[in-house]
């Protein structure tokens, strides 16, 4: 049903890294999206933030400013399960203090101890997750 | 305003980064996910490419006495594995495993204005603030004058 796109990742994915090269660079921060959202929302200090995430919804109106059509993303029919997991990845990402960006790419690029754990943990129970609600198994 | 733009292009690259890797895609990465059904490998390839870039990039920056821009590397000092880094990882697990969508690449599709991934992302700001206001209640009862834990990678 969903092929293997192993280019259009390894360059998609490069370029996630030169972007957290480029932030580290220029500014001296870690591109880890939850918690540069997280702390637009609470934090002070919120030019460079708000400015990160200005680009990121750039990128894609400036894709369909040049032809491609905007991402509409496969969701849930159900507004609760979707407030649930929305609700579940902001907690756990705050508590855990990143995600996939910080820690499963900055942190990981740093061998970081604390973010392989991370990583290791939300891949595993992610995993589960899934097959609990695909397949039934352990459900 | 120079820093401001570094982050802005910056912001732009990635989220270049994740739409051409299909990231922001969920079925993409609940394809990764789901190991017991047509498993798609391709988030792999995304954190292979991520990672390497980013491990070589990073070693340029560790040469660099500052940042370009800023006064000082803000790199995370953190190596304890305490007990929220890992639950919070877990609860990040399941939100991002019911829906496959963790926060980089919701922000991203915020852009088409549907109203399910402007949901999810309420839902992830509120979660987020719910962490700060506990952690702030928590250091106010535990005594004034607590560090606040940020708890960062």
């Amino acid at each position: 049903m969903h092929h293997l796109t192993p280019w259009a990742g390894l360059l998609g994915g490069a370029l996630i890294g030169l972007a957290s090269v480029l932030l580290m660079l220029f500014n001296g921060r870690i591109a880890g999206i939850s918690g540069i959202f997280g702390d637009l929302l609470t934090a002070r200090n919120r030019g460079w933030r708000l400015a990160f995430v200005a680009g990121l919804l750039a990128a894609p109106l400036l894709a369909a400013l040049g032809g491609a059509t905007l991402p509409v993303p496969t969701m849930p029919a159900s507004f609760t399960l979707i407030a649930i997991a929305g609700l579940l990845v902001g907690i756990g990402t705050r508590l855990g203090g990143g995600c996939t960006s910080g820690h499963g790419v900055c942190g990981n690029a740093r061998l970081s101890a604390r973010s392989i754990a991370a990583t290791v943990t939300f891949m595993v129970v992610a995993i589960v997750t899934v097959a609990v609600v695909r397949h039934g198994i352990g459900g | 305003m120079p820093r401001q733009f570094a982050s802005f292009v910056s912001g732009l690259i990635f989220g270049a980064g994740l739409l051409i890797s299909g990231m922001t895609r969920p079925e993409k990465v609940l394809g990764f996910l789901d190991i017991f059904g047509a498993w798609d490998a391709t988030l792999l390839f995304v954190m292979a490419g991520a990672v390497a870039v980013t491990a070589a990039g990073f070693a340029m920056a560790r040469r660099q006495a500052r940042p370009i821009l800023a006064r000082h590397f803000q790199w995370p000092t953190r190596q304890d594995i305490d007990p929220q880094l890992l639950g919070g990882a877990a609860l990040f697990g399941v939100g991002w495993g019911l829906v496959g969508l963790c926060p980089g690449p919701a922000l991203v599709n915020l852009a088409c204005l549907g109203v399910p991934v402007i949901v999810f992302v309420a839902a992830m700001a509120c979660g987020m603030i719910g962490v700060d206001l506990w952690r702030e209640r928590k250091a106010a009862t535990a005594g004034a004058g607590a560090p606040r834990a940020t708890g960062r990678p």
